[in-house]
């Protein structure tokens, strides 16, 4: 469905030095250079999958996403969604995409969404009559009803964000590009939205791609992940495998009957914290069970838990560092 | 090309509904309006002083240029303006993406995407003007001399069209273009007044370098029977010209449009 290979994108940008001489200097005499920020990227998704984009802020989650869309022309390399050259944007692969961006609407802003909706309609070519069935059948499962007739200026964030993924929607795109669709949003409208997403992969089977700063909807709903650093791609696969080889460990908690000293614990692993009768080990998932078991019966204990360190905090220390294990 | 027809209609009652939902600002736009309207009156009273000549037209035929003048002003504050001048935001605000991934021409969709009803009572002005005038200084309508007239406003409009798009799609790069854009506001008005009004070296500028005359001075000639047909062969030339210039500038210009950040 979706073949990326050896894409690469330079952007260039000029640099401007503080105060008036650097103004003047930027104005007259601009000294541009070219910055890479996606190299070498290739990587092959198949219909129906959904895969999440990592990386931290300027990683080229953003340029990677618009280059499959066509919005930017790749410097070097090649981009193909469904048989089609997105670059050249022709109009059979614009009715089979759609884009949504978190932070950026297409609504019109005075309106109610319904006036934008039977726009966009419009232009995609549908008749009233099927606007009208895809609309419905579409709110229902946003739930979304009476605010499609309340100007967009007078909706809440979560209610605006679900009425531009319906306009997204329309015209039944077989492949979604989300650049942080929930940016912004409560947890619960966060929800809302992932579950929406989970459903209409399933129903339709549209192949989606998403970027995302809140691993939770990562976890919700892309079985596979491509982790990018500083335009590089450095992880392409399940999102289980990826905890796995960023911490090779799991978390112990245990809480005891009687405090102990930190001596006692040495041998059972890497002590992360100690507080009184609370303990929290890091043990490599190969001695997991022979350490639970010795805990278990060294030791008396009230309470343990076993738990992979969270993700979105593995992810952090692994962008801090910039490699993979 | 129905599509194309639908999406108009809808954008421009969108755009009615639009200006609507602000009650009090539709009154104050009809309101200044009105002011310009009562403007440009005047300065025609002005001119009304009996026996002078304006190069080598009569009162009543340099009223018929500035009927034309009104008549391009509606349209370019109907439709060239609340369209042209938002290219820019789409660009600074990287909402042309959206626009961009729509199955339409993008240059249709940025150029009709607005339509600002206030210019409609200058738009019916200035055509009043023009064929008022146009009796008051004998001349008899033909089917021909119309149609020339019609076609003469055409190749006026996209000229103008052109020109502003042209420095419009320009925001690609410099991002904001509005000076550019008074400059053209500036041309246009220019051509209240009719060419051989002005001194030889301006009026072969301005039909030559920018096409102020095609605006204008052609199509009043155009009504008044007096507009030589060489003279629309090459306006028409000259207007297709820069309207393919416009598209071609457009399309070269998006190769290099790099989406706002995120």
């Amino acid at each position: 469905m979706i073949v990326v290979d050896q894409l690469t994108k330079y952007y260039r940008v000029a640099n401007k030095q503080p105060g008036f001489k650097g103004t003047l200097k930027h104005f007259f005499d601009r000294k541009t250079y070219d910055v890479p920020a996606v190299t070498d990227i290739s990587f092959k998704i198949s219909p129906g999958e959904v895969v999440g984009f990592l990386g931290a802020n300027g990683a080229g989650k953003t340029t990677l996403l618009k280059m499959m869309c066509g919005l930017i022309h790749p410097s070097t390399g090649l981009v193909d969604v469904g048989g089609f050259s997105p670059q050249r944007r022709q109009t059979a692969f614009l009715k089979e995409i759609t884009l949504v961006m978190g932070q950026k609407q297409q609504l019109i802003w005075d309106l109610p969404p319904m006036d934008s909706l039977y726009v966009n309609a419009a232009v995609y070519g549908l008749s009233d009559h099927e606007a009208k069935v895809r609309i419905n059948e579409l709110a229902d499962m946003l739930e979304l009803g009476e605010e499609l007739t309340r100007p967009v200026r007078k909706l809440s964030l979560g209610q605006r964000m679900k009425s531009e993924i319906l306009a997204a929607l329309l015209h039944k795109p077989s492949v979604l590009f989300l650049d942080e669709p929930t940016l912004g949003l409560d947890v619960n409208a966060q929800a809302r939205v992932r579950s929406f997403l989970s459903e209409y992969n399933k129903r339709t089977g549209a192949t989606i791609l998403l970027t995302s700063h809140y691993m939770a909807d990562i976890t919700a709903l892309c079985p596979r992940v491509i982790c990018i650093h500083k335009g590089n791609l450095f992880y392409d696969g399940d999102l289980d495998s990826l905890a796995n080889s960023l911490s090779p460990s799991r978390e112990v908690k245990v809480e005891l009957k009687n405090p102990c000293s930190i001596d006692q614990f040495k041998k059972y692993g890497e002590i992360q914290d100690l507080n009184d009768r609370f303990v929290c080990l890091l043990v490599s998932r190969g001695k997991l069970t022979e350490v639970v078991s010795n805990l278990l019966t060294d030791f008396d204990i009230l309470d343990l838990e076993i738990s992979d360190p969270p993700i979105d905090q593995l992810i952090g220390e692994l962008f801090m560092k910039g490699e993979v294990n | 090309m129905n599509r194309y027809f639908k999406t108009i209609r809808l954008f421009w009652s969108t755009a009615f509904a639009s200006q609507l939902e602000y009650q009090l600002n539709f009154l104050i736009e009809l309101l200044a309006m009105l002011g310009t309207l009562l403007g440009s009156v005047f300065i025609l009273s002005l001119f009304y002083t009996e026996g002078r000549q304006l190069g080598d037209w009569s009162w009543e035929s340099a009223l018929v240029i500035q009927g034309v003048y009104t008549f391009l002003d509606g349209l370019t504050n109907a439709l060239l303006r609340p369209n042209l001048t938002e290219i820019v935001n789409y660009v600074r605000e990287g909402t042309l993406d959206y626009v961009l991934l729509k199955p339409i021409d993008s240059q249709f969709w940025l150029s009709v995407k607005k339509f600002s009803f206030a210019g409609l009572p200058e738009i019916i002005l200035g055509l009043s003007i023009v064929f008022w005038a146009a009796i008051q200084s004998g001349s008899s309508f033909s089917i021909y001399s119309l149609s020339l007239f019609i076609i003469s406003l055409l190749i006026g409009f996209v000229i103008l069209y052109s020109v502003w798009f042209l420095i419009a799609a320009s925001s690609i790069w410099f991002v904001k273009t509005w000076n550019a854009t008074e400059v053209l506001r500036a041309l246009l008005a220019a051509g209240r007044y009719p060419i051989s009004a002005y001194p030889v070296t301006l009026r072969f500028i301005f039909t030559l370098v920018l096409p102020v005359a095609f605006l204008t001075t052609f199509p009043a000639e155009a009504i008044l029977g007096e507009l030589k047909i060489t003279i629309l062969f090459f306006g028409l030339m000259l207007c297709g010209l820069f309207f393919f210039l416009s598209r071609f500038f457009w399309k070269f210009a998006l190769k290099h449009y790099t989406s706002a950040s995120s």
